[in-house]
């Protein structure tokens, strides 16, 4: 009961109220921060989200299955794969289909290289948020070449929309596999560039390390997932403790730091990124040739019934539930989005810290506003 | 030095009798006055202009960029083009903000850095002023520029504004020792506190290569101390954008936006143009001593050039650090001062006398 008492806050009429947001360039988007201060020190910190609401949950109500799909890009538009992929196999887990073997394949390559996308833009924001304007050209240098990639196969750059109830739109570009090749072979040597610019930093390291502590009993009590919570020791990968699509065939290590830091939470995303290049290195060679998609009834009906699924998306676990009365749409769909829970143990592990120390801390959870608020 | 082909004194005095000849004394100071006055400003608004080009170029390099191209050949008049359209911007009044000090501010950072640039020699003969203090002048005029950014951060009436002028007072006030005592060992070396004596000094090798460590060492704290006076990264918790969004400019627009952008970039220039007088022998071509003939070759690049490069290069490094590193917190800021910077420095300055005592520097 103690530990829960400490995370209400309790305001006084003279507290020296400022509001970081919702327009602030280190909130990432709509989100405010009601910050209360003690000279730079931050006493308490009260999230305040709904700016960028959309009601994607009660949109889903109204559409088909296929139509989810679409939706489902716009929350965590930076993991656009990883959500179309918890739709689609929520749906095929229902149905009972099995989808073909080179699905599964793509699937998972696709999903790893999205990880690496975002895993690069969340290093070009948080170079930002410590002041390290460098650090942005660099991350979206290398970023480019994966979005080429998509862009040739799918057509969109961010919100592709690859996956479908059943297995994919239509068939990889005949590049595909030799530009991911190349793209491995270029990232592996730009990464350590990574590493000394921002990693080695005195700066960087004395403002990073030791700051944010979150215990990994925090992390469970909050749901931080991700590399968040891994951050903190919390072994919460969904592709290795619950394997979808293909994780089950390839050997990877779940990335798992316990110091609990900004810096733990730094150096798990970019060991992560290391790790995603592993997968889609045994991966990429091996896909097996066959159709592109299971065979599917044009109107899908799931069976009367509910139904979840799970996915590891770049920011933690994402889950979707769908509830069917046997109709064409869902009764009630609700996603699990990982951010929407990492968000709030802000409070917890910054107040306390200088403003600075804030913006690390909230840069290195890696928030993304829309799937936030949906 | 017996070439005399770029000496200004010469131009200057020729200058003074012909106007002598044609009116009073009062008239040709009044004239005189005028005249330099028209020389600094154009001066300033080309020199400020240009060095936010080429921070923009040089950021550009590093961040593998183009950096600005589209207006005029390789985008050398892109600055002139972003002044005209800050000039034509609204002016926003901040409702319940102190009208007057708010107005001020600009004008007092614009005055501080006019009044530093004063002093400086930019070659033989070509001073605006010589002080026979001139390194406590300089030390003295470049802090009253915290003054415009209190007033910014106060009359604004806006927290994020408070908070970076609250910053900026506690660095610059912290750092302003450093700069001091740095600049201070040097005039212990030369034993003068007059800048023109001082380039003087420097005929035989700059006091970065006579002084050797000690002057090294006063020389990179000079650097550190005065990216922080001057409120450059990684040294900017007075602006921090990712935090403060502007901090103590935050609300300003158009053009006393701009005056705010200037004063920055020409403190900048003042520190780098401190340093290379200082510590680099200025516009003092590079001499050794016992070395003529490479010191005759020396002599024809004209002092101007000398000046202008080393502050130049001073500034790029002050850039390349600024586009490199993230930014300190408040109290890390405090700390490497307080704990760091001025220790060492106080230790350097007694080994400096020291070294002059024993006559151990090079001659």
């Amino acid at each position: 009961m103690e530990e829960v008492f400490q995370d209400i806050i309790i305001k006084h009429s003279d507290d020296y109220i400022i509001n970081m947001g919702p327009q602030h360039p280190s909130t990432h988007g709509v989100l405010r921060f009601e910050l209360c201060l003690l000279g730079e020190t931050v006493k308490y910190i009260i999230p305040h989200c709904g700016y960028i609401h959309r009601g994607i949950e009660k949109m889903c109500e109204k559409n088909t299955y296929q139509q989810i799909i679409h939706l489902t890009d716009r929350f965590d538009y930076l993991s656009a794969h990883m959500n179309n992929e918890a739709v689609c196999l929520a749906v095929e887990n229902a149905l009972e289909v099995e989808v073909p073997e080179r699905v599964k394949y793509i699937r998972t390559i696709l999903a790893e290289l999205n990880r690496i996308a975002s895993h690069q833009l969340w290093w070009c924001a948080f170079g930002m948020d410590l002041g390290a304007l460098t650090t942005f050209f660099y991350g979206l240098r290398d970023r480019e070449y994966i979005l080429d990639i998509f862009e040739e196969s799918f057509g969109s750059r961010l919100l592709h929309s690859f996956n479908y109830p059943g297995g994919l739109m239509h068939d990889l570009h005949p590049n595909f596999q030799q530009k991911v090749k190349d793209f491995i072979k270029y990232f592996r040597k730009k990464l350590p560039e990574y590493d000394q610019l921002l990693t080695g930093n005195i700066i960087f390291q004395q403002r990073s390390i030791g700051m944010g502590y979150m215990s990994k009993e925090d992390a469970i009590s909050y749901g931080v997932t991700g590399p968040s919570g891994r951050g903190s020791g919390f072994k919460c990968d969904v592709r290795k403790h619950h394997p979808y699509s293909a994780y089950s065939k390839v050997d990877f290590k779940e990335i798992l730091y316990t110091e609990g830091d900004t810096f733990a939470r730094y150096k798990a995303r970019i060991d992560e990124m290391w790790e995603s290049m592993n997968i889609i290195e045994q991966l990429i060679d091996n896909i097996p040739a066959g159709d592109y998609t299971a065979k599917m009834k044009p109107i899908i009906k799931l069976p009367v019934g509910d139904y979840f699924q799970r996915v590891e998306t770049a920011r933690g676990e994402l889950g979707c539930y769908i509830v069917s009365d046997g109709n064409k749409n869902p009764l009630r769909v609700k996603f699990r989005t990982p951010n929407f829970s990492n968000l709030f143990i802000i409070n917890k592990i910054a107040s306390g810290n200088k403003i600075a120390d804030l913006v690390a801390i909230s840069g290195s959870l890696d928030l993304v506003i829309p799937d936030i608020d949906r | 030095m017996d070439l005399n082909i770029y000496d200004f004194t010469s131009f200057t005095k020729w200058v003074d009798t012909a106007l002598n000849s044609v009116m009073s004394p009062g008239w040709t100071m009044l004239v005189e006055l005028v005249i330099v006055g028209i020389v600094f400003i154009a001066a300033y608004a080309v020199i400020g202009l240009y060095l936010v080009l080429a921070e923009r170029k040089v950021c550009a390099i590093i961040q593998n960029r183009q950096g600005p191209n589209r207006v005029g050949p390789f985008g050398l008049f892109q600055t002139i083009a972003d002044l005209f359209k800050l000039l034509g911007k609204e002016l926003i009044s901040i409702k319940n903000a102190d009208q007057f000090l708010f107005n001020l501010a600009p004008f007092i950072l614009i005055i501080a850095s006019f009044m530093a640039i004063a002093a400086l020699p930019f070659a033989k003969g070509l001073h605006a002023i010589d002080l026979n203090i001139g390194i406590f002048y300089m030390f003295a005029v470049s802090s009253l520029g915290v003054i415009g950014i209190l007033l910014a951060g106060w009359s604004s009436n806006s927290k994020y504004s408070l908070i970076g002028a609250i910053r900026s007072g506690a660095q610059v006030v912290s750092y302003e020792l450093s700069v001091g005592l740095a600049l201070l060992s040097v005039v212990i070396f030369s034993g003068s506190m007059q800048l023109s004596t001082i380039v003087e000094s420097q005929a035989n090798g700059w006091w970065i290569i006579k002084g050797h460590i000690p002057a090294l060492i006063a020389f990179i704290i000079f650097l550190i101390a005065g990216t922080a006076e001057t409120n450059r990264g990684p040294f900017d918790l007075a602006e921090a954008e990712s935090e403060l969004t502007a901090g103590f400019h935050t609300e300003y627009s158009g053009i006393k936006f701009a005056f705010f952008f200037l004063a920055e970039y020409m403190n900048m220039f003042i520190v780098a143009a401190i340093a290379s007088t200082v510590f680099l022998g200025g516009w003092m071509p590079f001499h050794l001593g016992g070395f003529e003939s490479l010191n005759h070759v020396m002599d024809f690049i004209p002092p101007v050039i000398w000046f202008f490069g080393k502050t130049a290069f001073v500034i790029f490094i002050m850039m390349w650090i600024k586009w490199t590193f993230p930014r300190l917190r408040i109290d890390q800021l405090l700390k490497l001062e307080w704990k760091y910077l001025l220790p060492l420095n106080l230790m350097n300055i007694v080994l400096i006398a020291f070294i002059v005592l024993m006559g151990w520097y090079i001659k």
